[in-house]
C-alpha cells in the first residue's frame, strides 16, 4: 500500500494524546463515550500499525515512514519519527496493548475520564519513543509518562499498597530518567554536531573514555524502567499496586519502553562504551533472570508472581542486547514482542481474577477453571510462552538469546537456562493453585469473564501462537532492524 | 536636543504609563473617597494600564536597536524589554486575581503600590548606571513591604511585611556599601565597564564590593543563604501577593544579575562563576529538602520557589550568552507556573479556610478544572514534559555541561528528583478524597481567565520552543555584545 504523504506515524502516536483531551471534557454523565472512544483509538492506532507492518519495504530495510521537521531549530532539535525493522514491532506492541488495556477497564467507575485520558497519555508516551528520531524528542516522550504512571496508580491502584508502589516507581523510574538525562546532555555536547537527531549521532565515533564513563549514565538510566537488578525492584511493587490496565501497560510495555531507550540511546550511540561494559551487564542481567524467578517462586500473591516473572523474563531481553550478536538482538526484538503479550495477558487474567474473587492470595484461590475456563485457557497459553515452550512465541524469542549468549558467554547460557526451568516450576504451580484443584466454597459464586475479556484473551493467545509456529511473521523483519544497529557496534 | 528628550521620552512610555495610572487610580480614591466606586473599577483601570504599558514594550521589543539613555542611566535593550514583559504580565496577572478578591479587591493601595512597585522592576531591568539600579530596587522593593504585610489585622501577615521589611532594610544597606566600595575603586558609576575599570585594582577590592553587592542579590532572588525572610513572608502575605514576590520582584533580581556578571566580562567571570555555582548548588539543596517537610501549602511552594532560583542559578553560573538565555527562559515559564500555583493556593485557602497541603484533598471534586491546573503547573514546576518547566531545567542542565559545570548539571538532575517527590505528593493530595461530600468550589470569572493564561503559557513554552527560546536568545546576546 502506498502511504506516500500521509503522516501514518503522526497519527499513531497523537492520535491517543487528542483522545484523552477530548475524553477530559467530556460530559461526566456519559461513561459509555468515554470507554468507547479510548477503545476505538486503540482498535484505529492497531489497524494503523498493521497498516504499517504490511507497508513496511523489508528489502529497503532502513528507517521509512520518516516524517521531519524543525521544532527547536536553535538547538537543532527536530520533530523527526520513523519505524525501522526492530521498532516497528515495538509501535504494534504499544497500539495492541493500548487497546487491551482499554478493553479490560470498562468496570472503572471511579473519574472514568481522568482513568481514560491517563491511559491515553501513557500510550502517546510510549508510542513516541518508539518511532523517536531526535534524541530530544525520544526523552521528551519518555518523559510524559511519569504523571500518568504515578497518578493512575495511586488513584486507582490496591489500596494498601498503591501510595507506595505508585512513589517508588516514580523515584526510581526519575532517578534513571534524570541519569539519563545528564547522558544525553553530554553526548549532544560532545558531539559538537548542534543536532539531537539520532541518525546523525549514530555516526558519530566519541572518544573511547567518554563512551566508558558516559555509558552507564545512559544505558542504565533507561534500563532501570527495563528493570535491570539491583534496580529492579520498583517493578513487582509497582506492577502490584497498579490497577489491572497500567500493570499491563507498565510491564507489557513500559519496560520494553526502557530497554529500547537503553538500546537506541546507549548501545547505538556508545558502541565501544558496551562493549566496555558487556560483561557486567550481562552478569547483571542473568541475576535478573535467575533471581527474578526464584523470588517469583515464592511468592504468595499471585499478582506479585506475575510482577516478579517480568522482571526475570527483561533479564532476557537486556541478555539479548548484551551480547551484541546478530542472533541476541534477534531475540532480544522477538522476547520484547513476545514478553509484552505474555505479560500483558497474565496481568489481565490476574485482574479478571482479583475483580471476582476478591483476593490474591494464592493460598485461598482454586479450581477456578470451571468458572472461568476463558481465563485458565489464557493463562496456560501465556505460561507456555514463559516456559519456552516449543510451538510458543517464547520459544522463538529465547532461542536466539541463548544462541547468542553461547557465542559470547556460555556461562550465562548455561545459568540463564536454569532460570527458564525455575520458570517452568512457579508457572505450573500458580496454574495448578489458580485454576485447578479443590473449588473454595468462597468463590462458589464467581462469575464467567465478560465478552471483552474473551476478546482480549483469544485477541493475544492467538498472536502467541502464530508467532510460535510462524517465527518468520516477525524475525525477517526485526532481522533487518538488527542488521542496522551491528552495522553501528562493529560486531557480528 | 530637543528630539532627544522626545525619543528618550518615547523610550521610557511604559514606565510613564505605569506612573500615571498609578496616579490616576490614587486621584479617583481620593476623590471619590466616600462614595461606593463600582466593583472592580480599580482594578480594570490599572489592568488597563499595565496592557497599554505592556503592548508598548512589545512595540519596541521589535528590532529596536540597542540604546543608553538619560545621560547612561538607563539601557533600552531587547534584555530590558523581555524583561519588562515578565514584570508586567505578573502585574497584570496579579491584578486580574486581586479584582476577584473581597478583602483588597477594591482598595485603591493594592493597586497603586503593585504598579509602583512595577515600575521599579522595570526600571531595575534597564538600569545601567548604580544610583538608578539604587534607587528603582527600592522603588520596587518598598511597596513590597507594605504589600507583603497588607492583611494588617492578621498576626502572621503582620509579621511578614515586618520581616521583609527588616531583612529588606539590612541586605540593601549591605548592597548600597557594596556599590559604594565599586565606585571608590573604580571611580564610575556605570555598571557596564566595571570590570575593566577595576581589572588593575586587583583583587581584593573586587571580590569585596562584589559579594557586598551579591547580598542585595540574593536577597531579591531568595537564594540561600539570604533566603530566610521568603517562607514567613510568602505563608503571612496574600497568596497573589507571594505569586508576584516570587516571580516578578525574584526575576528582576535575576536580571540585575545577569547584567552585573556581564559588566565584569571578561576578566573577573571566575569569581562570578564560583559564586553563582555556590549559591545554586546551596539553594537548589537547602530548598528542595526543606520543602519536603513543609506541611503549609503556601510554604512549601515559598522552600520550592528557593530551590527553582537554585536551578536558575545553574544557568547563571554556566555562563555566557547560552547560560543567560536558559535563564530568562526559566523565568518566563516559572512565572506562569508559580502564578498558577499560587492562585490556587490563594483560591483554595479561600473556600477551606486553611493552607495545609491537607486542605487540597478532594480538590478534584470541589473543582476539576482547579485540580487539572494545580496538575499542570505543579509538574512544570517538577520539570515534566510536555509542559515549560522541562524545557526550562534542560536548557539551564544543558548550559551548565556545556559550560563545563557538568558536577552542578548533575547535583541538579539529583535535586529534579527530590523535588518531583514533594510535588506529586501535592497533586496526590489533591486527588484524593476525603470521607463524606465536599463543597463544590467556584471560580470567579477573572481567576478563571488567569489560570487558563497560565495553563497556555506553561503548555505553549514546553511544546512550541522555538519562539520563545529566540527571543530568549536575542535577549542574551544583547547582554554580551
Amino acid at each position: 500500500m502506498d502511504l506516500t504523504g500521509f503522516p501514518i506515524l503522526s497519527v499513531i502516536i497523537f492520535l491517543p494524546l487528542a483522545a484523552g483531551l477530548l475524553i477530559l471534557v467530556m460530559p461526566a454523565t456519559k461513561t459509555g463515550w468515554v470507554n468507547g472512544l479510548a477503545t476505538t483509538v486503540g482498535a484505529v492506532d492497531l489497524v494503523l500499525a498493521l497498516l504499517l507492518y504490511f507497508s513496511y519495504d523489508q528489502v529497503a530495510a532502513g528507517y521509512q515512514f520518516i516524517e521531519k521537521m524543525p521544532w527547536v531549530p536553535q538547538l537543532g532539535i527536530s520533530y523527526h519519527v520513523g519505524v525501522d525493522g526492530f521498532s516497528l514491532p515495538m509501535v504494534i506492541l504499544g497500539a495492541l496493548v493500548v487497546l487491551c488495556g482499554a478493553l479490560v477497564s470498562w468496570n472503572v467507575d471511579d473519574r472514568p475520564r481522568e482513568f481514560f485520558a491517563f491511559l491515553m497519555f501513557l500510550g502517546t508516551s510510549i508510542l513516541g519513543v518508539f518511532a523517536s528520531l531526535d534524541l530530544f524528542q525520544l526523552f521528551f516522550f519518555f518523559e510524559i509518562a511519569v504523571f500518568p504512571k504515578y497518578l493512575m496508580i495511586v488513584l486507582w491502584g490496591y489500596p494498601k499498597t498503591r501510595n507506595y508502589g505508585g512513589m517508588k516507581l516514580t523515584i526510581y523510574l526519575f532517578v534513571g530518567s534524570m541519569m539519563a538525562l545528564f547522558g544525553v546532555l553530554v553526548i549532544y555536547f560532545k558531539s559538537g554536531l548542534n543536532t539531537f537527531d539520532l541518525l546523525a549521532l549514530d555516526q558519530v565515533s566519541f572518544a573511547p573514555e567518554l563512551q566508558r564513563w558516559l555509558f552507564p549514565f545512559v544505558f542504565l538510566g533507561f534500563a532501570i524502567l527495563g528493570g535491570i537488578f539491583p534496580f529492579h525492584s520498583w517493578a513487582p511493587d509497582g506492577h502490584v499496586a497498579a490497577p489491572t490496565a497500567v500493570s499491563m501497560m507498565l510491564a507489557g510495555v513500559e519496560m520494553k519502553v526502557g530497554a529500547f531507550a537503553a538500546l537506541r540511546a546507549g548501545i547505538m550511540l556508545l558502541p565501544e562504551g558496551a562493549q566496555y561494559w558487556q560483561t557486567a551487564i550481562l552478569i547483571l542481567a542473568t541475576i535478573n533472570v535467575v533471581y527474578g524467578a526464584l523470588i517469583a517462586l515464592v511468592q504468595t500473591d499471585f499478582k506479585y508472581v506475575i510482577g516478579f516473572s517480568s522482571v526475570s523474563h527483561m533479564g532476557l531481553v537486556l541478555i539479548g542486547m548484551a551480547t551484541l550478536t546478530k542472533q541476541g538482538l534477534l531475540g532480544a526484538g522477538m522476547q520484547m514482542f513476545s514478553h509484552g503479550i505474555m505479560t500483558a495477558l497474565f496481568f489481565a487474567i490476574v485482574g479478571m481474577v482479583y475483580d471476582r474473587a476478591h483476593t490474591r492470595e494464592l493460598s485461598a484461590l482454586g479450581g477456578l477453571g470451571r468458572k472461568m475456563p476463558w481465563a485458565a485457557f489464557g493463562f496456560i497459553v501465556a505460561g507456555l510462552v514463559s516456559m519456552g515452550m516449543p510451538g510458543f512465541s517464547g520459544f522463538t524469542a529465547e532461542f536466539p538469546i541463548f544462541v547468542g549468549a553461547w557465542q559470547v558467554a556460555p556461562w550465562v547460557a548455561i545459568i540463564g537456562i536454569l532460570g527458564v526451568i525455575v520458570t517452568a516450576g512457579y508457572i505450573l504451580l500458580v496454574i495448578r493453585r489458580v485454576f485447578f484443584g479443590e473449588l473454595p466454597p468462597a468463590l462458589e459464586k464467581v462469575s464467567d469473564v465478560s465478552r471483552k475479556d474473551k476478546f482480549v484473551i483469544a485477541l493475544l493467545s492467538s498472536l502467541m501462537v502464530a508467532l510460535g509456529i510462524f517465527p518468520a511473521l516477525l524475525s525477517d523483519l526485526i532481522s533487518t532492524g538488527v542488521a542496522y544497529i551491528l552495522a553501528l557496534v562493529g560486531a557480528g | 536636543m530637543e528630539t532627544n528628550i522626545t525619543l528618550m521620552l518615547n523610550a521610557i512610555l511604559p514606565e510613564i504609563a505605569l506612573a500615571l495610572t498609578a496616579a490616576l487610580v490614587l486621584a479617583i480614591d481620593l476623590i471619590f473617597h466616600h462614595k461606593k466606586l463600582p466593583h472592580r473599577l480599580l482594578g480594570t483601570l490599572s489592568a488597563a494600564g499595565v496592557m497599554v504599558s505592556f503592548i508598548r514594550v512589545l512595540i519596541t521589543a521589535n528590532g529596536a536597536e540597542p540604546q543608553l539613555i538619560w545621560g547612561g542611566m538607563l539601557r533600552i535593550d531587547p534584555t530590558s524589554t523581555l524583561f519588562s514583559c515578565i514584570f508586567l504580565a505578573a502585574a497584570l496577572l496579579t491584578i486580574l486575581l486581586a479584582m476577584e478578591n473581597e478583602r483588597f479587591g477594591n482598595k485603591a493601595e493594592f493597586y497603586i503600590l503593585l504598579l509602583v512597585s512595577t515600575l521599579g522592576l522595570c526600571l531595575m531591568a534597564g538600569a545601567a548606571d548604580m544610583i538608578l539600579l539604587y534607587l528603582a530596587m527600592e522603588t520596587a522593593t518598598l511597596p513590597l513591604f507594605i504589600l507583603a504585610g497588607f492583611m494588617n489585622l492578621e498576626k502572621k501577615a503582620v509579621e511578614a511585611g515586618l520581616k521583609y521589611l527588616l531583612f529588606g532594610a539590612g541586605t540593601s544597606a549591605v548592597m548600597l556599601y557594596g556599590f559604594s566600595l565599586l565606585y571608590g575603586f573604580s571611580g564610575q558609576t556605570h555598571i557596564a565597564g566595571l570590570g575593566a575599570a577595576l581589572a588593575d585594582a586587583g583583587n581584593l577590592p573586587f571580590v569585596v564590593g562584589v559579594l557586598m553587592v551579591v547580598v542585595g542579590f540574593g536577597f531579591k532572588i531568595a537564594a540561600v543563604p539570604f533566603h530566610f525572610w521568603s517562607p514567613d513572608v510568602y505563608e503571612g502575605a496574600p497568596a497573589i501577593v507571594a505569586g508576584f514576590l516570587s516571580t516578578a520582584s525574584k526575576a528582576a533580581g535575576f536580571a540585575v544579575l545577569l547584567r552585573f556578571m556581564s559588566a565584569f566580562l571578561p576578566v573577573q567571570t571566575a569569581t562570578w562563576t564560583t559564586i553563582a555555582m555556590v549559591l545554586a548548588a546551596l539553594s537548589m539543596t537547602a530548598g528542595n529538602l526543606l520543602a519536603l517537610t513543609q506541611k503549609n501549602f503556601k510554604r512549601m511552594l515559598a522552600y520550592s520557589s528557593i530551590a527553582q532560583a537554585g536551578y536558575i542559578l545553574v544557568g547563571v553560573a554556566s555562563g555566557g550568552q547560552l547560560g543567560a538565555s536558559a535563564v530568562i527562559y526559566y523565568l518566563v515559564v516559572y512565572l506562569f507556573a508559580n502564578v498558577a500555583a499560587f492562585a490556587v493556593a490563594g483560591v483554595v485557602a479561600r473556600a477551606t479556610g486553611s493552607e495545609e497541603i491537607s486542605a487540597l484533598q478532594g480538590l478534584d471534586k470541589r473543582n476539576r478544572g482547579l485540580a487539572l491546573v494545580l496538575l499542570v503547573s505543579l509538574l512544570s514546576l517538577a520539570g515534566i514534559p510536555p509542559f515549560g518547566g522541562f524545557v526550562a531545567k534542560l536548557l539551564v542542565f544543558n548550559a551548565a555541561v556545556q559550560g563545563n559545570l557538568a558536577w552542578l548539571a548533575a547535583l541538579g538532575v539529583a535535586n529534579a528528583v527530590v523535588g518531583l517527590f514533594y510535588y506529586l505528593t501535592v497533586l496526590r493530595v489533591a486527588y484524593t478524597h476525603p470521607e463524606g461530600e465536599v463543597e463544590k468550589l467556584k471560580l470567579p470569572a477573572f481567576v478563571t481567565v488567569v489560570l487558563v493564561i497560565c495553563v497556555i503559557g506553561i503548555i505553549v513554552t514546553g511544546v512550541l520552543i522555538a519562539p520563545l527560546l529566540g527571543w530568549t536568545n536575542l535577549a542574551a546576546g544583547a547582554l554580551h555584545p
